[in-house]
């Protein structure tokens, strides 16, 4: 199996681990076989760990540790918050957060889309069986 | 009459706080023994200047809290150093002989100011002719890296005591910041060496440019198309609460 996720400059990550958690971060330069300097747009740019790091599909056009100015641009330009947030990892995270913060109306809402939608597909299941019985 | 008038300006504007201050102000203005009962007329300016001091602080502590809240907004990377680097400077005690005996500066490692002074006495004691008896310490100030966010490669030479005898030691290492080359430095001369700190010294440290690096292990990283991918990954808990000892199935190690 040949390995598809490289560290590389450009290279976007999740952070998984600590104070940054559920962020996504640039690499921008690699300090040694263990840690990387990292920057995004909300933070000083400081050195993480590879454990703390998931790799993303997702690669920028970046030079070696840019300035704050000429990443952000960068990252508009490859478009990087939205092909995260319609890749399936992206939505199933905002999904996640989503389910985290719901409070108890939230949830009763969601109970009754959800005895809906059941009922819905019942009632095509039971047609369904009909026409084949019939 | 002046004092009157100044007895009726301060009770106007005195409160619990103010007061505090004032009569540190007081104290350094006119010396500490006088009474706060006698006024005398430079007191008006003392006063104006106090009322101006006091805003000027309290605008200056809300600057620099906001200040610091908004540097601090989001640093990655560990902050904590043990090592601390501490610029010391000293010299021997003035005497008949030697009215202005040079001063001496030196750059070192400690984890603390108290352990600094005590390693620049020793060190100072090996050179010259004065011990912490016969000196006196003019300035003990930390040294903080001036740019914390961008790689450099340090090489540091060192003495360090082994089984055997002294040895010197060069060795170079990749960080953003000296401190934690330092550290690195430390840690790997235990493990490597099994070396303690305490029998380290540090003779100097430099930051090399790319060219003069002398390590292999530095030098592959000296690469602006560097690219290689993370052939080990094991997914840990986000938080140490969540971690358990049992899994219900064996981890996924492929990235």
């Amino acid at each position: 199996m040949p390995f598809k996720r490289y560290v590389e400059i450009g290279r976007i990550a999740l952070v998984n681990y600590g104070k940054d958690y559920g962020k996504l971060v640039v690499i921008v330069d690699v300090i040694d076989q263990n840690r990387a300097l990292v920057d995004a747009p909300d933070m000083v740019r400081g050195q993480m760990n590879f454990k703390r790091l998931t790799l993303t599909d997702i690669k920028i056009d970046i030079n070696r540790v840019p300035k704050k100015k000429t990443l952000v641009a960068a990252l508009e330009a490859a478009d990087v918050k939205n092909k995260w947030e319609s890749s399936s990892w992206g939505r199933k995270l905002i999904v996640q957060k989503k389910r985290a913060s719901l409070n108890d109306f939230d949830r009763f809402k969601i109970m009754l889309a959800k005895i809906k939608k059941a009922g819905v597909v019942r009632q095509e299941l039971a047609k369904l069986k009909k026409e084949t019985t019939a | 009459m002046i004092i009157t008038d100044t007895v009726q300006f301060l009770k106007f504007t005195y409160d619990e706080h103010e007061r505090t201050i004032f009569s540190f102000v007081w104290a350094v203005c006119f010396g500490p023994d006088q009474e706060l009962g006698f006024f005398s007329w430079p007191l008006y300016s003392v006063i104006n200047h106090f009322h101006d001091l006091n805003s000027f602080l309290s605008a200056s502590t809300t600057a620099a809290a906001t200040v610091e809240d908004s540097s601090r907004g989001s640093h990655a990377g560990k902050m904590s150093y043990k090592f601390h680097q501490f610029q010391v400077v000293g010299r021997a005690l003035p005497t008949e002989s030697d009215e202005k005996p040079k001063i001496y500066r030196m750059k070192l490692w400690a984890t603390n100011e108290v352990r600094a002074k005590s390693k620049f006495w020793y060190f100072l004691r090996k050179l010259k002719k004065v011990k912490k008896s016969n000196g006196q310490m003019l300035a003990i100030n930390e040294i903080f890296e001036k740019n914390p966010t961008t790689i450099k490669n340090y090489g540091i030479w060192l003495r360090y005591q082994s089984r055997t005898g002294y040895h010197n030691m060069y060795k170079e290492y990749r960080d953003t910041t000296l401190n934690g080359g330092v550290e690195q430095m430390y840690t790997e001369m235990a493990s490597r060496h099994r070396v303690r700190h305490h029998c380290i010294q540090v003779i100097k440290t430099a930051t090399i440019p790319a060219k003069l690096c002398k390590r292999e292990s530095t030098k592959q990283f000296h690469n602006s198309k560097i690219k290689f991918p993370l052939v080990f990954k094991k997914v840990r808990p986000p938080t140490r609460k969540l971690k358990t000892t049992y899994k219900a199935s064996r981890p996924n190690l492929f990235v």
